[in-house]
């Protein structure tokens, strides 16, 4: 690790005027890729200013037909959340899955969905449920935020303040862990509010988390695992590595997205 | 002493400073006017170096030295040495190349120790060592094992044309050629042993520090073997007389093999101690680890088993290309030879076995021991030709073993070994009841209702432990002998303190070794202590590796009781004033025929000391003795494991469901530590088997560099395990003892992928066996039976 400024601001307002300060400046929030990075020193931030004080990031409750949960809850304050439980259980599902207990007690659901790795979670429910992320600056829809591999819409000075999950009618996320790393070697999430279905993937696509179409069409005519038996995803849009090639991909994003219909009722 | 003595399941002594955090590791240790060693590692599999400016990274700030190849060169320390010379089948020694310590003029792996940088911080090391500007001229790498010796192929080391270290057989080739000539049934297989990485959970770390005034050197290292070591580094690699040198290798977290060897930042770190006049402090962050310990395995195997026309086992030949790296480790020619092939009768009665063995180098880290070394190989050959020629000949797999099984005790198989016992079929039998094979085809069938493929698969091995006798293992090329010794000090309290060579790193010696004194000396477990792992304190040692510390390091303990008992009656004969040949001693009480009186062992302890009661010229005061063991044989654990597994084929994941081991380990001196080292090898052999697979791309690049992409063996990858031991004593050593810590790793392998190959239709599966793999498998073996 390089030497490095450390700030711990208390507020979002003093977090956004270090952030605008200047110098190379990087928010942390559960650090688990940023650390890891800069003790590689594959990183190496002049500033860092860490959010874990500023109360206003924290704290999950219902909003009306709303979700709303800070951008500081740590994945295992979601995956044990009476609220969420209530509201959106299938959301449980997405933080209790993500890593280990130990990455739970610290990651972020803030830090996750800025973070954008294309093998995360969260990205796939935020997408599927027609998320609103909110920051300091504005609001902005799931659908327009994730712009391709560790990119968002965030601009500079911009901080995730909270995000905001409609209910949904129904809703479920499954993943295929990848066996090294348990990140999502294919993950899907599927979401029914109406007569609107949403199928989001992350882990598979080589640009990073996307809506599959074709599934939402075949399920919106009939909502069902069987809807998706001959589903059709291109191996040429998936990545390739050496836990899984673009075939193989292809194909566990079906029996996921079964998988996640049938759980999800 | 039931409680305490051989055989209970004693909790572990040691574990009470592991589990408050009062153990001490290599990296808990710091010495006063310590400094930080950073190496600069080639990033590149394969290249000359042309210059190494180290003057950005001497001014910067803690600075203290750079030193390279050419220094070392020029203090005429090095090369590091491989230990055991293997002869080609034309009888030429083996080609090795030259292994510095520090690079000269060549790097041949990704990781391989360029230059050194010794500063005030570690933080001031790492930073001096990014200034290190070498300039290289990177050149083609030779790095997959079966295309390394072809023409056309990157020359790695002069000495070393083709790459090819050395070209080794065993056995009759002409008895082997004639059987299969005349078999009904030839069944033949190509495999691959995956490399592994090993992985110990305390990375390897190194104190070197010089003494000035005694012109000593003093190593702090993460070693299983520290008295060889210090022979290695004072005899070969000359930096210091042996006396001189003292070599401490302290608490140690696990090393599986992977710390027996002599490496280069162990020699580096001393060396630079005397240079800098400071201690000098290396630990290995994980990368380094990955990129730098000794790998494991990583053989192309093409086998082939003869049979007649009642499936009767004829012959079996195998031809072997076997990777070791870049540079030859320490051990690393024996691992695929002598601790390979003499192992390929497995169970059986095979009349003749042939095997050819392909040293080769390639441009990836060195290749050498790790837990089982050599003996997963042959048992994954063995056992896979087995199941295979099972199938093809419409044989029970269990019922195809039997009728192979080695059934006569001495048994002496074509490949050097003469098995001394064992019941083979016992051990089957035994298996097969506690796994309910019965009830197989109805969880089989439930399985099939859920979309789930349910596979069993079996792997009988045997192993060859205790890597003695020294004479034997001296006539195959060894460098050193393999016998144990100890002491057992006697104070006048009558505590114990019994030294030994063994090394413990996680086996629990402190705990077994003293159930053997508490035992055999009739006194409480707390009254003595095992000291290891301090070449100033025992005299010499050959550490701990091969499951020998039990058969061979407690045998030598056992002698040394022998004499402190021998000793003690004499002591007992003056004060109870009888014949010392009329002295009894049992349960820690000496008693005589010739009188009422008797004496507890501490009473008697305090006597030897005090001598009142008889003069020098008599007998000598003070009670401590040592003795050497060498045993007469290899030691021959076997066992039959049977792995119980469901694949779901629309993903390939497979989920073990059930696991039985029944393992002859003959003696047991602490049943839950025999377990415990059970369940841990499984898990490696699991872990080899379904998860892990050391990856280098087509330029010699570890793809597998960190956890994210290198698989280790989790508690939920793991099943419950049903294990059962039967306890054939061993012939060769006094208490009976086979060994037990490698066998878990030995068996598994075979069990799994056999297990998957039965659910999958007898398809053929790579290792690791990986859910990709296994879903492309499941896809192919299922437009197979659509096609039948």
């Amino acid at each position: 690790m390089y030497a490095f400024q450390y700030h711990r601001p208390q507020s979002v307002a003093d977090a956004a005027k270090l952030l605008a300060a200047g110098g190379e400046t990087k928010l942390l929030a559960g650090g688990h890729t940023l650390l890891p990075t800069m003790k590689l020193r594959l990183a190496k931030p002049e500033v860092i200013v860490d959010l874990s004080r500023v109360a206003e990031l924290k704290g999950i409750e219902k909003k009306g037909n709303a979700l709303v949960i800070g951008a500081m809850s740590t994945h295992n304050e979601v995956a044990t959340s009476a609220v969420v439980r209530g509201a959106i259980a299938g959301l449980i599902d997405v933080a209790a899955g993500i890593g280990d207990q130990h990455v739970r007690n610290r990651g972020t659901i803030g830090g996750s969905v800025a973070n954008n790795d294309p093998a995360a979670d969260y990205p796939a429910a935020l997408l599927a449920l027609g998320a609103t992320i909110a920051t300091n600056k504005r609001e902005i829809a799931a659908q327009d935020f994730f712009k391709g591999l560790f990119t968002t819409a965030l601009g500079d000075g911009e901080i995730i303040t909270r995000i905001s999950f409609p209910a949904p009618g129904k809703f479920a996320y499954v993943k295929f862990a990848n066996p090294a790393s348990r990140y999502a070697l294919v993950g899907v999430a599927v979401a029914q509010t109406g007569k609107d279905v949403r199928v989001a993937v992350t882990g598979a696509g080589s640009s990073g988390v996307f809506r599959h179409k074709a599934a939402e069409a075949a399920l919106a005519a009939n909502w069902s695992p069987q809807a998706l038996a001959n589903l059709a995803t291109s191996a040429g849009d998936m990545m390739s590595d050496i836990h899984a090639d673009a075939g193989y991909r292809a194909h566990l994003v079906g029996v996921m997205a079964r998988r996640a219909v049938a759980k999800a009722g | 002493m039931a409680e305490t003595g051989i055989g209970a399941s004693v909790k572990r002594k040691e574990d009470q400073r592991f589990i408050t955090g009062k153990g001490q590791y290599t990296d808990d240790i710091n010495r006063p006017g310590q400094t930080w060693a950073v190496f600069v590692r080639s990033p590149h599999a394969h290249a000359t170096i042309k210059k190494i400016d180290a003057s950005a990274a001497l001014k910067s700030p803690g600075c203290l030295a750079v030193y390279t190849g050419e220094d070392i060169a020029k203090d005429k320390v090095g090369p590091l040495i491989c230990g055991w010379m293997i002869h080609s089948k034309d009888g030429s020694p083996m080609k090795a190349g030259v292994h510095p310590a520090l690079a000269q003029g060549k790097v041949r792996y990704v990781g391989d120790h360029v230059a050194v940088v010794i500063a005030e911080t570690l933080a001031q090391a790492k930073d001096a060592a990014e200034l290190v500007n070498v300039d290289y001229d990177v050149l083609p790498a030779a790095v997959d094992v079966a295309t390394a010796q072809n023409a056309g192929q990157p020359q790695i080391h002069a000495e070393a044309p083709n790459n090819t270290v050395y070209q080794w057989h065993l056995g009759d080739k002409a008895k082997v050629d004639a059987a299969f000539a005349s078999a009904k049934h030839v069944t033949k297989i190509e495999l691959t042993n995956n490399r592994l990485i090993p992985n110990a959970i305390e990375p390897r770390a190194a104190i070197g520090e010089y003494d000035s005034g005694q012109e000593s050197l003093t190593l702090h290292t993460t070693s299983q073997n520290p008295h060889v070591a210090r022979l290695v580094m004072a005899a070969f690699i000359g930096l210091a007389p042996e006396h001189k040198l003292r070599v401490i290798a302290p608490d140690v977290g696990g090393g599986f093999g992977s710390k027996i060897f002599i490496y280069a930042e162990e020699v580096v770190c001393l060396w630079a101690s005397r240079k800098v006049n400071r201690p000098v402090k290396w630990v290995a962050e994980r990368t380094e680890s990955f990129l730098a310990d000794a790998h494991g395995r990583d053989h192309a195997t093409v086998a082939e088993l003869a049979l007649d026309g009642d499936g009767k086992i004829l012959a079996l030949r195998a031809k072997t290309k076997a990777n070791l790296g870049g540079y030859l480790s320490t051990f690393a020619s024996s691992v695929p030879t002598y601790l390979y092939a003499p192992l390929l009768s497995g169970q059986y009665d095979i009349p003749a076995i042939y095997c050819e063995v392909d040293g080769v180098y390639t441009n990836t880290a060195p290749v050498d021991a790790y837990r089982g070394a050599g003996r997963p190989e042959a048992t994954f050959v063995v056992e896979r030709l087995v199941e295979v020629a099972a199938r093809q000949t419409g044989k029970d797999p269990a019922e195809f073993r039997r009728q192979n099984f080695i059934k006569s005790f001495p048994h002496a198989t074509p490949v050097i070994m003469t098995y001394d016992a064992g019941d083979y079929g016992a051990c089957l039998d035994k298996a097969l009841e506690l796994a309910d094979k019965k009830g197989f085809a109805t969880r089989k069938a439930l399985s099939a209702k859920g979309g789930k493929l349910r596979g069993l698969g079996y792997s009988a091995y045997i192993e060859a432990c205790g890597i003695a006798p020294s004479a034997a293992v001296g006539s195959l090329g060894a460098g050193v002998g393999l016998w144990e010794s100890a002491e057992v000090r006697v104070n006048p309290t009558g505590s114990v303190e019994v030294l030994t060579g063994s090394h413990s790193h996680g086996q629990g010696h402190e705990t077994t070794f003293a159930q053997l004194v508490s035992q055999r000396l009739g006194i409480p477990i707390e009254q003595i202590t095992v000291v290891h792992g301090d070449t100033d304190k025992v005299q010499f040692g050959m550490g701990t590796y091969g499951s020998r510390s039990g058969a061979v390091g407690m045998s030598a303990i056992y002698y040394a009781i022998d004499k402190v008992i021998t000793k003690a009656k004499k002591v007992a004969g003056f004060v109870l004033e009888v014949p010392h040949d009329t002295v009894d001693f049992k349960e820690g009480i000496f008693s005589s025929t010739a009188t009422n009186k008797t004496l507890t062992f501490p009473e008697v302890a305090l006597q030897a000391y005090i001598a009142h009661k008889f003069s020098g010229q008599q007998l000598e005061p003070g009670l401590k003795e040592g003795a050497f063991f060498d045993p007469t044989n290899f030691t021959f654990p076997s066992g039959v494991h049977i792995c119980e597994l469901e694949i779901d084929p629309e993903t390939g994941a497979t989920r073990i469901d059930r696991w039985t081991a029944v393992d002859d380990f003959g003696t047991l001196i602490n049943p839950m530590i025999v377990e415990g080292q059970v369940h841990g090898g499984i898990a490696q052999g699991v872990g080899q088997a379904l998860l892990e697979g050391c990856v280098y791309d087509k330029e010699g690049q570890l793809v597998t560099a960190s956890y994210m992409d290198y698989t280790m063996p989790r508690a939920g990858d793991l099943p419950s395990y049903n294990v059962a031991m039967l306890g054939t004593p061993c012939p060769s050593n006094p208490l009976g003892i086979k060994g037990c810590g490698e066998a878990g790793a030995i068996a598994a392998p075979a069990a799994v992928i056999n297990a998957i190959t039965d659910a999958l239709g007898h398809e053929d599966i790579a290792m690791p066996a990986t859910p990709r793999a296994v879903w492309k498998a499941a896809q192919k073996a299922q437009t197979k039976m659509a096609a039948e």
